[in-house]
């Protein structure tokens, strides 16, 4: 077996059984791993109409094949589950140390079913398995809850746990594993929390082998290579980190600020990366097998809870700041460390919160409803509020649902900045076409990391496209979108795809497993994903009507700066993507494209 | 004088290639556990240090092993002959620095050689915190640290 261990643990929470088997590798074969075969797993077992939070729902943590080894970046495992957030499938990505661990351990992935009677935990110790009692550990915060559990199982183990925020199914609480790493968006910490689960705790000292040992390794040392020549692999990520996009993106207008009424912020470099390294930043810390570093290490002098921990990334430091017309730097760092340390995705915390600071300011929410006063700016109430989400106190209850619900409630559900109730990140599609119709399409609801259209829009990669126009977009972003499934299914992280390719990945995955694919049917393999995606979504009962932006991005043009009086033009779009998708008019996947995938 | 590994943990970023680098040179496999270096990691402090054997002038495992199987090689790498290594383990409880385990896979000790003069470790560190020089050159860095630290001190009373 190369890439792959062959083999994944499967646990039955409710009966408290553990047993392993052998990995699908005629699914492996066509799904890779990650992202692409937890999603077919899922699929073959549980029905899409199952209620996220209860038992019948199931989560599956699955590496890919190049998780573990020299491949370029290879720290990354996924959690896939049907998402809470969304009511779509969640794939979720994260890096750190604990999906190489998994496979060290032997395991290419754990599948959880059911509910636990009461908080448990799993450790793993390669061929050893137990379910252990968590009741000392409910209710403590990530830090903590790892702390404790490397204490009690070894000073090696890996641990990736739910804080406060997924026990009291807070609807977009995540998974955070070595402290600061999330599998971070639309609430799958929640689906742990339904399940009593607290944590997995790992440890491995097994090999990974692969198939052909020198070719691998040229391949693997060429992608480094390029990562380091790269002009954002190689200096900007490592020196600035992701928060080096703030600049960039506010000086192309496309920085969505006060909730997305505007789309350049004045006092953006107050919270760039520049500032940040200036400033906050401790030391540089990277993933597992990471060659670009990005991660920061920060530390902030005023704090009202905790002034250590890492981040923010680009998307957390807009949310807390820009889009909540924010600019003090260490009032979005407290609010990116309680996100870490309560354990919720920031981007829909800090996107909620302006939402919040919207309804107010137009008199839908009253200081009453509130509980404090609370326009745009609020620095030390951010702060606060986002504490109280994690906990569930007072307003934070209503947080707790994200920013749709929680509008609705107001009856202004169009003041939320969402996609299938996920909110957009810090990237604005009326600046930006292509990104708008990522956001519209993307299966997992607003996101930027389905087929990160700023790559070719803002940086030109790897060729400049004029963001304000439509042209083209649709068949670069079924590209980028079918590159991102290979990514997030191979195991690799998708910053790689700033400096490599297909070719560069193509390469590595053959090398690795053996398996004899061209770059075209690697491509294909992650269409298949998207496609397979999609078809969940569909019998879900998502249709052509989900696909779409918030009014505003629609039709309020932006008001001032660099991308002013522009909309997004979504209904040029979505045809053009429908047709180079292979779907019909109504976005389905015809006979013919499922027929070409061996998809039914 | 012969090149050595230097190490500059402010610069580590934990990121472990250089662990799977060396277990791959040695047994062809990915697997930290079975890699000559180790990257030890202080949370509070934010620092990683890389921790591999020193190549010591006086091997104290040179000196314990009954079978004579340890020797300095010619790129000044003290290396095990695995023909005569019995692996009785002697030398790992005489490590003074705990720098030789043994492997699960070979069964014989496991410690760095230098990969014959071109260590694997250093040529994957993607931040520079592993590399592989003259000793005087690390020792000329530091100092330089040192010195430029005078240089700003006394350029402040000049002012």
């Amino acid at each position: 077996m190369y890439g792959w261990m062959g083999k994944i643990i499967r646990v039955d929470l409710t009966n408290e059984t553990i047993k392993t088997e052998p990995l699908n590798m005629e699914d492996a074969k066509l799904y890779m791993g990650g992202r692409g075969l937890g999603t077919k797993y899922y699929i073959n077992e549980v029905d899409p109409k199952v209620d996220p939070l209860s038992p019948e729902n199931k989560m599956f943590f699955m590496t890919g094949p190049l998780t573990g080894t020299f491949a370029a970046c290879a720290g990354r495992y996924e959690v896939v589950a049907k998402a809470p957030l969304t009511g779509t499938i969640g794939a979720c990505s994260s890096g750190g140390h604990f999906g190489p661990e998994l496979k060290f351990a032997g395991y290419d992935g754990i599948i959880f079913e059911g509910k636990a009677k009461k908080p448990v935990y799993l450790y793993i110790n390669d061929d050893h398995i137990e379910l252990r009692d968590a009741s000392h550990l409910w209710g403590k915060e990530v830090p903590a809850t790892t702390d404790e559990l490397v204490k009690e199982t070894d000073e090696d183990a890996k641990i990736a746990c739910i804080g406060p925020a997924g026990e009291k199914l807070v609807l977009f609480a995540v998974i955070m594993n070595d402290k600061n790493r999330a599998a971070g968006r639309s609430g799958l910490g929640a689906v742990m929390g339904s399940k009593n689960l607290k944590a997995i705790a790992v440890r491995g000292t097994k090999s990974i082998e692969v198939a052909k040992e020198q070719e691998f390794l040229d391949a693997c040392m060429r992608a480094r290579k390029t990562l380091k020549d790269n002009g954002v692999t190689g200096a900007g990520l490592p020196t600035y980190g992701t928060q080096i996009l703030v600049n960039i993106l506010n000086q192309s207008g496309a920085h969505p600020t006060r909730n997305w009424q505007e789309a350049y912020y004045d006092k953006a470099d107050d919270i760039s990366g520049e500032s940040l390294t200036k400033n906050y930043l401790v030391r540089n810390r990277g993933c597992f097998d990471c060659s670009i570093g990005c991660g920061r290490v920060t530390k902030i002098e005023r704090s009202q809870f905790t002034n250590f921990g890492e981040g923010p990334e680009y998307e957390a430091g807009w949310s807390f700041g820009s889009d909540c017309g924010i600019n003090d730097l260490q009032a979005v760092c407290e609010s990116n460390f309680l996100c870490n340390e309560i354990g919720m995705d920031p981007i829909t915390m800090g996107s909620t919160l302006a939402c919040a600071m919207e309804l107010y300011e137009k008199g839908y929410a009253t200081k009453k409803d509130i509980g404090m006063d609370f326009p745009f700016g609020s620095t030390d109430a951010i702060v606060k509020l986002t504490k109280m989400t994690g906990y569930r106190e007072g307003f934070g209850d209503k947080l707790a649902l994200g920013s749709y619900r929680m509008a609705e409630s107001f009856g202004h559900p169009e003041l939320s900045m969402s996609v299938k109730k996920q909110e957009m990140p810090a990237y604005d599609g009326r600046a930006m076409q292509g990104i708008g119709l990522e956001y519209a399409t993307s299966n997992r609801g607003g996101c930027h990391v389905r087929g990160y259209m700023t790559s070719p829009e803002i940086l030109g990669i790897p060729t400049k496209m004029d963001p304000a126009v439509t042209e083209g977009k649709a068949a670069t972003l079924k590209i980028f979108q079918d590159l991102t499934a290979v990514v997030d299914s191979v195991g690799i992280c998708l910053f790689t795809t700033f400096a490599i390719g297909l070719p560069e990945i193509s390469e590595m995955f053959r090398t690795c497993t053996g398996l004899d694919y061209t770059d075209e049917e690697v491509l294909k393999l992650g269409e298949r994903v998207w496609n397979l995606e999609k078809i969940f979504n569909l019998k879900n009962g998502f249709s052509k009507k989900d696909d779409t932006l918030p009014p505003r991005l629609l039709n309020d043009p932006i008001p001032a700066g660099p991308a002013k009086g522009q909309v997004n033009k979504l209904d040029v779009m979505l045809p053009e993507y429908y047709s180079a998708r292979g779907w019909d008019k109504e976005g389905v996947p015809t006979a013919e494209k499922r027929k070409e995938l061996s998809l039914n | 004088m012969s090149k050595i590994l230097t190490i500059y943990p402010d610069k580590c970023t934990n990121c472990r290639s250089c662990e799977l680098a060396c277990s791959f040179h040695k047994i062809g496999k990915f697997n930290p556990r079975e890699s000559a270096v180790n990257v030890l990691f202080y949370e509070e402090a934010a620092i990683s240090v890389p921790i591999m054997c020193m190549q010591c002038e006086e091997p104290a495992c040179k000196k314990v092993c009954p079978v004579g199987a340890i020797s300095r090689n010619e790129n000044g790498a003290v290396v095990s002959d695995p023909k005569k290594c019995i692996g009785c383990k002697m030398c790992v409880s005489a490590c003074p620095m705990g720098n030789i385990t043994i492997s699960t896979v070979t069964k014989r000790i496991l410690k760095c050689d230098l990969c014959g003069g071109d260590p694997s470790c250093a040529k994957i560190c993607p931040s520079g915190a592993i590399k592989y020089e003259d000793a005087t050159i690390s020792n000329v860095n530091k100092k330089k640290v040192l010195a430029d630290k005078f240089k700003d001190l006394f350029a402040e009373v000049n002012e």
